[in-house]
């Protein structure tokens, strides 16, 4: 026991002390920081420059109608012509020239939007947006429906999902952040699985062509050896998880701080209620008033939606998915790094294996395929096989698990893991034994079986 | 007390024996070689006291008794193919080596930093091992090798890939090693080195053991009562004065001289001989032909694979 701790000791060191590991410690969390902020703070990024946007309006239809936002402000200008301006533009401080010409209700094509650059999708859409609308108003005016009938004809819903945990209490679920975390956590297993079992494998490799590893086997038993180093390694990967855990969460504290500061000041959290408020179902008056203060406080609600995935985040069960992670990670990588530490004592160097890497693969896919279907039925019968099934339950089962599984079924899973991971322990470590010291043979199934059966 | 008693091993690969019912003896404070053509089965004999591999039949005595885990690290073993991380650095991995070894974190950093010390590879600590010479690479290996001070030291082929200064340096410090008690196994076939180093050896071909014994002994055994006489003289009167008893089995010169090689035939003596030679020839040198283990080791490999 004591050689392998000083073993993975040993593996450990090596390759947390590696460049490598920094850099992929530092670079992880920026980038899923990068993926949690960077939507909600690119959506606040639009538009901070004022954008001033001339408008020859030939229909005399949108005078002062077109509605103008923080940052787009309209001019109309009588009596220009588009050549008129065309020459001068750059010296004017227009950001566009809109042109509508008199049969804007009728035709196609016959809004135009010149300017020097490329005009942004915002003001475009926003422009498209406020013309239509207008055209509408006015079309419905005219067949005699009333603004305020179809103000009250207009609905939003937005459907609020409420679970039952098995404790009796009602909890505000998410499933679009169920979707998010399960993807997220299943895709880190299948990620993990195969660095770090690769390692493992290229472990063994280099002692093998390093030929040392007959030094250290007439010290220790290959059995130990073998253990060491896929715990180690593993450790490794541990360590990896919890840094990329303790600064990805600073990450987002940190940036959603400085991109976000008003979700932390306290007219933040006004905000927060009035956009819950808004969500809440069945109070028409509450959303008529809010659609009102739609356009006004665009930006506004669009805190809000991202203050509601951090909250909703903070709803998770992050325990449970933190340990069952730590868990399936443990299992699957316990199993297949096993399996490629075989691998690695069977050839002579990594190009040899090609053709023992590929029943290793095929599992991993599948179950990265399965995932993707069970993210989308996470009670169906494909999830639920694979996600019982040790070979791809430590992907499958963790997709599953933010939407809540039945305990029978976590520990079945995990029972089953458990087994499968010993058996293959076993199995590779007498692959491994007499792998390890064959040299210069080409190794195929055949073989493996029979050093399977060798006696000791 | 025999060091080390290997009782009739016998290890299968497959569908072919690397060793077949091999019994050897190591007697304590020897160095005993183990000789044999490439593909002989040495290196599985060595695995097996290393208990790197199970015989499938037999049993290795320990002092006595049967060997058990633990006793590894009691042994030193320098493989043939031997290697180390290129990528960590020297003192690290030979503390490491040495603590797999059994040994205590201090006690192998007091020990290494003598034999640091003994080789000169001290300045060395702290570097990488691929950024050491290939020599140096050798020196570390030994050291770590030894550094438990275990009571057995196997070394398989331990000249090949050493250039002559350091198999020079090896070759002293495995005779001061034997001073200071050790038992030592030689897997070898330079067997310049096994003349040189060697109280007993074996020679194990085809998995069995053909021969086994002290060097004189075998030696002793092998010679065919023939002589050299380096001579001043008449080639054809020597060779008349010889009877029916003794053959001319080779006539050469050495510095300007004659030399002949006789066999003598029973009951006959290399005195009488002489007594024959005297009158007629001017007699330089006059000695046995003692066979060296090169001629006996392709003498016996060559007869056994007839």
């Amino acid at each position: 026991m004591n050689k392998i701790t000083l073993i993975f000791k040993r593996e450990y060191l090596t390759r947390v002390r590696k460049k490598s590991f920094l850099v992929m410690t530092i670079l992880g969390p920026i980038l899923f920081a990068a993926i949690v902020i960077a939507p909600g703070w690119l959506a606040t990024l639009e538009d901070t420059e004022l954008k001033k946007i001339a408008v020859i309006d030939s229909s005399n239809i949108f005078k002062e109608r077109l509605p103008e936002t923080e940052h787009i402000k309209f001019e109309y200008l009588e009596d220009t012509e588009v050549e008129d301006l065309r020459q001068s533009f750059s010296e004017t401080d227009y950001y566009a020239l809109l042109q509508i010409t008199h049969l804007v209700a009728n035709t196609r094509n016959s809004v135009v939007l010149y300017s020097d650059k490329q005009p942004s999708f915002s003001v475009k859409s926003h422009i498209s947006n406020a013309i239509e609308k207008e055209i509408e108003r006015r079309k419905l005016k005219t067949a005699g429906i009333d603004q305020d009938v179809l103000k009250s004809v207009k609905t939003d819903i937005s459907v609020q999902t409420i679970q039952w945990t098995e404790s009796g209490e009602a909890k505000e679920s998410s499933t679009e952040l169920a979707m998010i975390v399960g993807y997220i956590s299943g895709f880190l297993i299948y990620f993990f699985i195969f660095m770090f079992g690769a390692q493992v494998m290229r472990g063994v490799i280099e002692e093998k062509t390093n030929r040392i590893i007959e030094i250290i086997i007439s010290s220790v038993r290959p059995f130990q050896l073998m253990m060491g180093k896929i715990i180690g390694i593993g450790l490794v990967g541990l360590t990896q998880f919890a840094l990329w855990v303790v600064l990805t969460i600073a990450l987002i504290t940190f940036g959603k701080n400085a991109f976000f500061p008003e979700l932390t000041t306290p007219s933040g959290n006004e905000v927060v209620a009035e956009g819950f408020m808004e969500k809440a179902p069945g109070q028409q008056a509450d959303i008529m008033q809010s659609n009102q203060t739609k356009d006004l406080s665009g930006s506004l609600t669009e805190n809000a939606r991202v203050q509601e995935i951090f909250s909703a985040l903070e709803d998770i069960n992050v325990g449970l998915m933190v340990g069952s992670f730590i868990f399936f990670f443990l299992g699957g990588y316990l199993l297949y790094g096993s399996l490629f530490a075989a691998i690695g004592s069977a050839v002579d160097n990594e190009a040899d294996t090609q053709q023992f890497m590929l029943p290793i693969t095929i599992p991993l896919i599948l179950a990265i395929i399965v995932m993707i279907n069970a993210i989308n039925s996470p009670e169906g019968p494909i999830a639920f096989w694979f996600s019982i099934i040790p070979l791809t339950s430590p992907i499958v089962m963790m997709v599953r698990i933010p939407f809540g599984v039945q305990a029978w079924e976590l520990i079945l899973s995990m029972g089953l893991l458990v087994l499968t991971f010993i058996a293959t322990t076993w199995l590779s470590g007498k692959i491994y034994r007499t792998g390890i010291l064959m040299y210069g043979k080409k190794v195929n199934y055949k073989e493996l079986w029979k050093w399977i059966r060798y006696k000791t | 007390m025999d060091f080390l008693d290997i009782r009739n091993i016998e290890k299968k690969f497959i569908n072919q024996y690397a060793l077949q019912n091999v019994s050897l003896t190591v007697p304590e404070n020897k160095i005993y070689g183990l000789l044999g053509p490439n593909g002989a089965g040495k290196t599985t004999l060595i695995r097996i006291i290393n208990r790197i591999t199970g015989p499938d039949k037999g049993e290795v005595l320990f002092k006595g008794r049967r060997i058990k885990m633990e006793d590894v690290f009691r042994i030193g073993y320098l493989p043939e193919e031997r290697g180390l991380y290129k990528k960590m650095k020297v003192g690290e991995q030979a503390l490491y080596l040495a603590q797999l070894k059994g040994m205590t974190r201090q006690d192998a950093i007091k020990k290494l930093k003598y034999w640091f010390e003994k080789f000169e590879i001290q300045p060395w600590w702290e570097k990488k091992v691929e950024e050491l010479s290939k020599g140096m690479q050798q020196k570390m290996q030994f050291v770590t090798t030894v550094v438990h001070e275990p009571e057995l030291l196997i070394f398989d082929e331990p000249f090949s890939g050493f250039d002559p200064i350091n198999a020079n340096l090896l070759k002293n410090e495995v005779l001061e090693l034997k001073k200071k008690g050790s038992t030592i196994i030689f897997s070898t076939h330079n067997m310049g080195s096994v003349e040189e180093l060697c109280d007993n050896i074996t020679l194990i071909n085809n998995a069995q053991n053909l021969l086994e014994g002290s060097i004189d002994e075998i030696r002793n055994k092998y010679k065919s009562n023939v002589y050299e006489i380096e001579f001043n003289g008449d080639l054809s009167e020597l060779e008349s004065s010889l009877n029916s008893n003794y053959q001319i089995i080779k006539t050469t010169k050495v510095n300007g001289n004659h030399a002949v090689h006789v066999k003598l035939h029973h009951q006959t003596s290399d005195n009488e001989l002489l007594s024959l030679i005297i009158p007629v020839v001017e007699v330089i040198s006059f000695k046995e032909i003692i066979p060296s283990m090169n001629d006996i080791f392709i003498n016996v490999v060559n007869e056994k694979n007839k």
